[in-house]
């Protein structure tokens, strides 16, 4: 067994409006700052051990397809790394 | 041996589960708050995921309370048959356990909500509609931040084609505006059925607008006997 860190990421699918988002872009903007556009998403880091980095993505894709995830309105990626 | 109490489903953080129960004991409908843990009781006439901030909204509304043991035990009474209501944050469980299509987010405005609205009552031929006529307006009140309904484009014309949308925001005479919608929802839906049309949710409080003296209408009644 091998000791991994699977880094979760979960973002608004494309097109789905975030309204924190666009709030967070007006506060910068009002403190000055120029930008064209800004989008936010949740990332979970998860430490687990297992056979393979392959092993790892796997349960880590699954942990995202049941929780961390909504897939009504969620992409997600999974990047593994040793740790 | 028959069904005789409604299930109301307290997750810690629920908050709107005695005004549930009080309000279906206001239209002689016996129900009983049912602590999570314990499960359902044996053969509940119905049940009601109330509103409230279960879990503190970790995650997602609704999430963790989602994946709680007791709503594999919802899902199989609703596959039975009985009627299965989900409130605000009910609403959101109901959703995230897939009881129910679609999901409820983030408003349009980034803000809690706290209104009276206009919903249109988009079938009338459901136990909880059963009171109303088909583009009836109620009156209901809303209290959320996370209620705007979100579902991927195809799926919401399924969701049309299979009638299935129950509540409609709109304006006092019926119209379905964006005006009218509080939250920035897909097609101002505020209530959809689940697989069966006993099984629903809804952003909206039917259980505020039930007791007379609360001055926010009655219009609650109506879907609340779906339990009697």
């Amino acid at each position: 067994m091998t000791a991994y860190t699977a880094v979760v990421t979960v973002r608004l699918k494309h097109g789905v409006l975030d309204p924190e988002a666009e709030r967070t872009q007006e506060a910068l903007e009002r403190l000055g700052f120029d930008l064209a556009d800004l989008r936010s998403a949740d990332r979970f880091e998860v430490d687990l051990d297992a056979e393979s980095a392959e092993a790892a993505a796997d349960r880590a894709d699954e942990m995202a397809e049941r929780l961390l995830a909504n897939p009504t309105i969620h992409d997600y990626t999974v990047e593994v790394e040793e740790r | 041996m028959a069904a005789v109490t409604v299930a109301v489903i307290r997750f810690g953080g629920s908050n709107c589960d005695r005004d549930a129960v009080r309000a279906l004991e206001h239209l002689g409908i016996d129900a009983e708050i049912v602590w999570h843990e314990d499960g359902l009781p044996a053969d509940p006439s119905g049940v009601v995921i109330p509103g409230g901030f279960s879990y503190g909204d970790y995650l997602r509304a609704g999430a963790m309370a989602a994946r709680s043991p007791v709503m594999a035990e919802v899902h199989e009474v609703a596959a039975a048959g009985t009627p299965v209501l989900g409130v605000c944050n009910g609403a959101q469980i109901g959703s995230e356990s897939g009881l129910t299509p679609g999901a409820f987010t983030t408003n349009r405005s980034a803000r809690f909500q706290c209104e009276h609205v206009h919903c249109r009552v988009e079938r009338a031929d459901t136990p909880f509609t059963r009171a109303f006529d088909d583009g009836e307006v109620v009156a209901l009140p809303i209290a959320h931040g996370e209620g705007r309904f979100e579902v991927e484009d195809d799926r919401y014309g399924d969701l049309v084609d299979e009638d299935r949308i129950l509540f409609r925001y709109c304006d006092a005479d019926g119209e379905v505006t964006d005006a009218a919608n509080p939250n920035g929802s897909k097609g101002n839906v505020a209530g959809v059925l689940g697989e069966r049309e006993s099984v629903a949710v809804l952003m909206p409080h039917p259980e505020r607008a039930t007791l007379p003296d609360l001055h926010a209408g009655t219009d609650g009644q109506g879907l609340l006997r779906a339990f009697a």
